[in-house]
């Protein structure tokens, strides 16, 4: 597959880079993500994926667009308030690239539904805002040996990581179970920043990018955390653990499984 | 003693707990941390017996669930 002319500009300041070049621009364009959630994170790393023209992009979520999304939820407009965040997703990526194909699924992640979700794609993206679905995004990737990268805001902060199988831990090794039902405050109860999504989600987007491009070092084996207030970021270096659930050498969990919806925070 | 929290050298009484130092250091959501000490997690129910020392490297890692 040759890129045409329209291509080749288009592209131009991704192919001139020495680390992507056509080779890993022609990668890009046979790449699979699947992003799910297309609220705050899910946004700007569906907008970037998108211009960067990775073939394939996926994009999971059953909301529809509100008022209170638009804050931060960049890639939704007034306008779309009442659609289907996938669609208007959809939408919104295939005006910014003709050259992508982009597959809306309407429907909020389970023990069901991951494992066939995350089959057709390379990596994973995890926009999603509740600790049910983190977990299960975890070890559903975990369990199909499917790189992915994690990521949490909340307020100023923000922090993610990436898994990829053989290469240090992943998120169930650092946080072991999700926390009780309001034990740990989410975006609804304590408020996030807007650009909060957009330095995280586009991180997240940069990591799957790195991923498919083959360029540079990946986010494995340690969580990247930025506190606004302060303008900090620290790469925090996360011990092993060798007795992990899913990820350990004796693993408990070997297929997904869906915790209490209690503690899912429906917006 | 000096101990490194998150990047920082600061000043600690000597003896201080994995427990107290959570609490000194006024963590957020301090019964769901996940605690690093000298690059090796710290077991959730070891805090309390968890003495401290000169040089150790503390790291706190937090509950983030927000996204969408």
């Amino acid at each position: 597959m040759a890129f045409s002319n329209e291509q080749l500009e288009r592209y131009s300041r991704h192919i001139i880079l020495k680390e992507i070049g056509v080779k890993g621009q022609k990668r890009l364009s046979q790449g699979r993500v699947l992003i799910i959630g297309a609220g705050g994170l899910g946004s700007p790393a569906a907008l970037y994926l998108a211009a960067a023209g990775v073939g394939v992009i996926g994009i999971a979520d059953a909301d529809t667009v509100d008022i209170s999304n638009l804050q931060r939820q960049v890639i939704h407009t007034t306008p779309d308030v009442g659609k289907a965040k996938v669609e208007s997703a959809r939408e919104t990526m295939e005006a910014i690239n003709p050259d992508i194909k982009v597959n809306a699924y309407k429907t909020f992640v389970s023990a069901d539904n991951i494992l066939a979700l995350i089959a057709d794609y390379d990596f994973v993206i995890d926009g999603t805002d509740n600790f049910a679905a983190k977990f299960l995004i975890n070890d559903a990737c975990v369990i199909a040996r499917k790189p992915f990268s994690h990521a949490g805001i909340i307020r100023f902060k923000g922090q993610l990581m990436t898994y990829v199988p053989g290469e240090g831990l992943c998120y169930r090794c650092v946080f072991k179970n999700p926390p009780p039902p309001d034990a740990v405050p989410t975006c609804r109860q304590a408020g996030v920043i807007g650009a909060m999504g957009g330095v995280i989600g586009s991180l997240q987007a940069m990591e799957a990018v790195k991923f498919i491009a083959g360029a540079g070092k990946l986010l494995t084996g340690s969580l990247l955390t930025y506190d606004a207030l302060s303008m900090e970021f620290r790469k925090v270096k996360l011990p092993a653990r060798r007795d992990c659930a899913v990820c350990g050498e004796h693993p408990s969990i070997t297929k997904p499984f869906d915790y209490a919806a209690a503690v899912c925070e429906v917006l | 003693m000096k101990l490194i929290i998150a990047g920082v050298q600061k000043e600690y009484q000597d003896g201080l707990t994995v427990a107290e130092l959570i609490k000194v250091e006024n963590v957020e959501t301090p019964m769901y941390v996940s605690v690093s000490l000298n690059d090796e997690f710290v077991k959730s129910g070891e805090y309390d017996e968890t003495v401290l020392r000169d040089d150790d490297v503390v790291e706190f890692l937090y509950f983030m669930g927000g996204g969408r």
